[in-house]
């Protein structure tokens, strides 16, 4: 089970690539979606690097994503 | 239009949309700064549990329509008059807390009398103050804080300050002043900066909460769309080219 997990609000999304850059483990990339305004939409195209930092939400100038992390890890982390 | 997700088996939420902000989208262009700086805004009205008490003044400009993304009271000021309604609603009304949301043409501009006026006052409101360097909203025109050579529409061979001027530094003018208790200036263009920014915005309401008065972020931010570079050039032009013009740090703090 991935330490993390990012969940994509689709209709959000603006497709801007920002949260693809800034994540460290090269986890997030452009699916091959588009959303109803006509935006390209990003997904995990390797959810088993995802360690749930949430760089990526705290970069995204959409507030399109959120962030999961596996419950063991959380507690570690504390 | 966003959906409540079911937090999955055997995970924690960890992040998501802060309660200050509505189920509305964001109007701002895609990977423009201003949502990032509208996010930490309402991240710190959550944090310090001041939702119910607070009301925004939103400019004339791209954050136009914050309205709408935020779940506190609003009133859009007439052009660059933001730290003016702000002064009236805050003298009437002691106890909400008031904040202003203003670009730079917006404040330092058209609305610099209105800027220094209720910083020499020490007037006991908190302002953010998003420096994109351009009035973004009516298609990338100059602004006062336009770096020297800089293309706009209206500078097409680059601003040339003997002509033109040279870049307002409203924040190092306002921290000349006896009245702000708190002037900083901020970037959001990487992670690290992004958390200082939200640290620097949470200690400009606590300093309205414990009476200090005049507190400012400036936060250097984006305009890709007018800039014509991508969401990622342009923050890279933040960090290596803005900030040589626009220093990072704090300028005042009274403590
Ligand atoms: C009294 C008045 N003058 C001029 C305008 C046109 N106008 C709208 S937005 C704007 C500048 C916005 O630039 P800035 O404050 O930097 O905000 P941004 O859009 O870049 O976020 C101007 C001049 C107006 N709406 N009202
Ligand atoms: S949470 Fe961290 S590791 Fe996971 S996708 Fe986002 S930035 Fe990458
Ligand atoms: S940063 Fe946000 S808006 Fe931009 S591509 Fe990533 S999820 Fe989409
Ligand atoms: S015009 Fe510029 S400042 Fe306005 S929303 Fe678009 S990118 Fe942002």
């Amino acid at each position: 089970m991935p330490k993390g997990l990012v969940i994509v609000d689709k209709e959000r999304c603006k497709g801007c690539g920002l949260c693809i850059e800034a994540c460290p483990f090269g986890v997030l990339d452009f699916s091959s979606e588009y959303n109803a305004s006509g935006y390209r939409v990003v997904h995990m195209a390797h959810p088993e690097k995802c360690t749930g930092c949430a760089v990526c939400a705290n970069v995204c100038p959409d507030v399109a994503l959120e962030i999961y992390r596996e419950e063991s890890s959380v507690r570690g982390a504390a | 239009m966003s959906v409540e997700v079911a937090v999955p088996k055997g995970y924690t939420r960890v992040f998501s949309k802060p309660r200050a902000l509505s189920d509305a989208g964001f109007t701002y262009c895609p990977g423009c700064h201003h949502g990032i700086i509208t996010r930490l805004v309402a991240e710190a009205i959550d944090e310090l549990g001041i939702l119910e008490r607070t009301v925004g003044i939103a400019p004339v400009g791209c954050a136009v329509f914050l309205d709408r993304f935020f779940n506190c009271d609003f009133v859009q000021a007439a052009h660059g008059r933001a730290c003016a309604v702000a002064t009236g609603i805050k003298r009437a009304r002691p106890d909400l807390v008031v904040f202003t949301y203003q670009g730079d043409g917006d404040l330092a501009a058209i609305g610099t009398a209105e800027t220094v006026h209720a910083a020499n006052r020490g007037e006991n409101i908190t302002v953010i103050f998003v420096n994109n360097g351009i009035y973004g909203m009516t298609g990338g025109e100059m602004a006062p804080t336009t770096l020297p050579g800089q293309r706009t529409t209206t500078t097409p061979a680059g601003r040339e300050p003997r002509l033109h001027g040279y870049p307002l530094k409203i924040s190092e003018m306002l921290a000349q002043l006896d009245g702000p208790a708190y002037i900083t200036r901020q970037a959001v263009f990487d992670h690290p900066h992004i958390v200082k920014a939200k640290r620097a915005i949470l200690k400009a309401f606590r300093n309205q909460l414990d009476g200090k008065g005049f507190s400012l972020v400036e936060i250097l931010s984006t305009c890709p769309t007018n800039w014509r570079m991508s969401p990622a050039e342009a923050g890279r032009w933040v960090a290596e080219e803005v900030t040589e013009v626009f220093p990072l740090g704090d300028l005042k703090d009274v403590g």
